[in-house]
């Protein structure tokens, strides 16, 4: 089954991070990736520019109605996704769970809706 | 008995088994489910003009895995497919089917499923007593007090999660088994305490909850592997252990009697013997949890003649391990009531006081300061806490205690 996880953080938490912490972070993101990717799992995956670069848009009456910001104001954003091809949900959640920001933010995990 | 009767029962009886070994078939719990609905259906029409077969459940379990054939085909036609029956294992068409007695008992599988942490609690219930327990979604919706089209509507969510996020079916592997068996007993032992707690209202409906969670206490006794069984064990000691008060706890006016005044000649000895032996069996497998020391202070209760009799510096060192196993306010309290009980009222207030600042909207703490209190004759304080206590407390049997002994304060002012 193909699963989305959503990566939600606080966006006021990473500024804060010193230059260690920083390393390590990106270290556990390689480690993340390698041994998704190596599991055969890992379909794609992304991060994202902070919530103040996005747009938001919905179609009312034929109009394009455009605004600046993220579709739901929240504490944690989103912030990045992983597709993963997994055996089951309890793959995905072992998975979801080495998310290296799991450990400070959330991490939702969504079943791809099959056609 | 009559056929409808016996249709009931063994319904009851086969329904977790039948549903658990149907679904590790089909590998769909919604068309397992479906097709054993038809199957009773057919028993129902069936029994009462031929009688009731000699083994119930196996003629079930063959004609509902040839419903789920018939269903199968029939969905197969609308949708212009083919199927793979040979993946049901085709049962022949003949009238008298061939009774398959043998099918596996998969209900620990069902468990883990139908407990699984991805579900909300209160589907976790629902599912389990609905498809491990046998019990009606009317059933499962009067115990839980809410409507019976939100109890099928939380049942029906519960079931397509577990297909649509692929929840498996199945005993998690050694990593998860600790963390998922933790989760599984909190889900008996709610059952259990659901139907304890009860007092009023559908009391009788309520109590079948406490019967429920001990059968569902058996099935994980009996399939769990015994090295891991320690706590299922501990759990199933302690519902016993609890449920063999039951006749003792309310008074005819539905008042709670507490412990201390509660006839012992009314603890059902079948229980607590019981509950004894399977202490013992667990203690034996030397894997220590917090059911265990919670069933070895029931126990302990069970086990002596008179209140006098009770081993309060016993039950006050078992506090204190379950306090450093799953530290609570809860567990804190009732550790002072036991301190109290073995070195006196004074030693239970000194606990009980620097609980104060968690412990503020908790009713047991302010219901136990006001005990003491009264114990050590300091009336107002005590009459006080008993008013903190009614403030906070919504069980009806619980707040005519907590009034009586307000009274009683007052009275003697």
């Amino acid at each position: 089954m193909k699963y989305l996880l959503l990566m939600y953080v606080a966006e006021t938490i990473a500024p804060k991070f010193t230059p260690e912490e920083n390393h390590a972070l990106a270290k556990d993101w390689g480690a993340y990736m390698k041994e998704a990717g190596a599991a055969g799992v890992l379909l794609d995956n992304n991060g994202l520019t902070p919530a103040a670069d996005a747009t938001t848009v919905r179609v009312r009456n034929d109009k394009t109605v455009t605004t600046d910001g993220p579709f739901a104001e929240t504490h944690e954003q989103l912030a990045g996704y992983s597709i993963l091809d997994c055996k089951d949900l309890d793959e995905a959640i072992s998975w979801a769970a080495r998310v290296p920001t799991a450990k400070y933010g959330a991490v939702e995990i969504r079943p791809l809706f099959i056609y | 008995m009559t056929a409808a009767a016996q249709i009931e029962t063994t319904f009851r009886e086969e329904h977790g088994r039948i549903l658990a070994a149907l679904i590790s078939r089909l590998g769909d719990f919604t068309l397992a489910e479906d097709a054993l609905q038809d199957a009773l259906v057919n028993a129902l029409e069936r029994w009462k003009v031929d009688g009731v077969p000699h083994n119930p459940g196996a003629w079930l379990m063959t004609v509902a895995r040839r419903r789920a054939i018939d269903r199968l085909r029939r969905l197969a036609v609308q949708e212009r497919q083919a199927i793979d029956v040979d993946a049901v294992d085709p049962v022949d068409t003949q009238d008298e089917p061939e009774m398959d007695n043998s099918f596996p008992d998969d209900r620990l599988k069902l468990m883990f499923t139908c407990c699984h942490p991805a579900l909300a609690l209160e589907a976790q219930v629902a599912l389990t007593l609905h498809t491990i327990g046998g019990l009606s979604t009317q059933e499962v919706a009067r115990a839980f007090l809410v409507s019976e089209p939100t109890m099928a509507q939380r049942l029906a969510r519960a079931r397509s999660k577990i297909r649509d996020a692929g929840i498996p079916y199945r005993v998690p592997p050694a990593e998860l088994l600790p963390e998922r068996l933790e989760a599984l007993l909190t889900v008996v032992y709610l059952i259990f305490n659901e139907g304890y707690a009860a007092s009023s209202g559908d009391t009788l409906t309520r109590r079948e909850l406490c019967t429920e969670a001990i059968r569902l206490g058996r099935v994980l006794v009996a399939l769990l592997p015994a090295a891991q069984s320690a706590e299922a064990r501990g759990l199933l000691a302690l519902m016993l252990l609890h449920d063999s008060r039951r006749e003792a706890r309310l008074d005819a006016a539905g008042e709670i009697v507490l412990l201390d005044q509660q006839d012992r000649a009314r603890w059902d000895q079948v229980k607590i013997r019981e509950g004894v032996a399977l202490l013992d069996e667990a203690l034996a497998l030397d894997d220590p949890g917090p059911y265990q020391v919670q069933a070895a202070i029931s126990a302990l209760h069970a086990t002596a003649p008179t209140p006098a009799d009770t081993d309060w510096p016993q039950i006050a060192a078992l506090y204190a391990s379950l306090a450093r196993m799953t530290p609570s306010v809860v567990v804190e309290v009732n550790r002072a009531v036991a301190v109290a009980m073995a070195r006196g009222p004074q030693a239970g207030l000194q606990r009980l006081q620097r609980l104060a600042d968690q412990a503020g909207d908790y009713y047991p703490f302010h219901a136990a300061c006001a005990d003491l209190l009264r114990r050590t004759n300091q009336r107002e304080a005590a009459a006080q806490e008993y008013e903190r206590a009614l403030a906070l407390c919504s069980n009806a049997a619980e707040r005519t205690y907590l009034q009586r002994r307000l009274a009683e304060m007052r009275d003697y002012n």
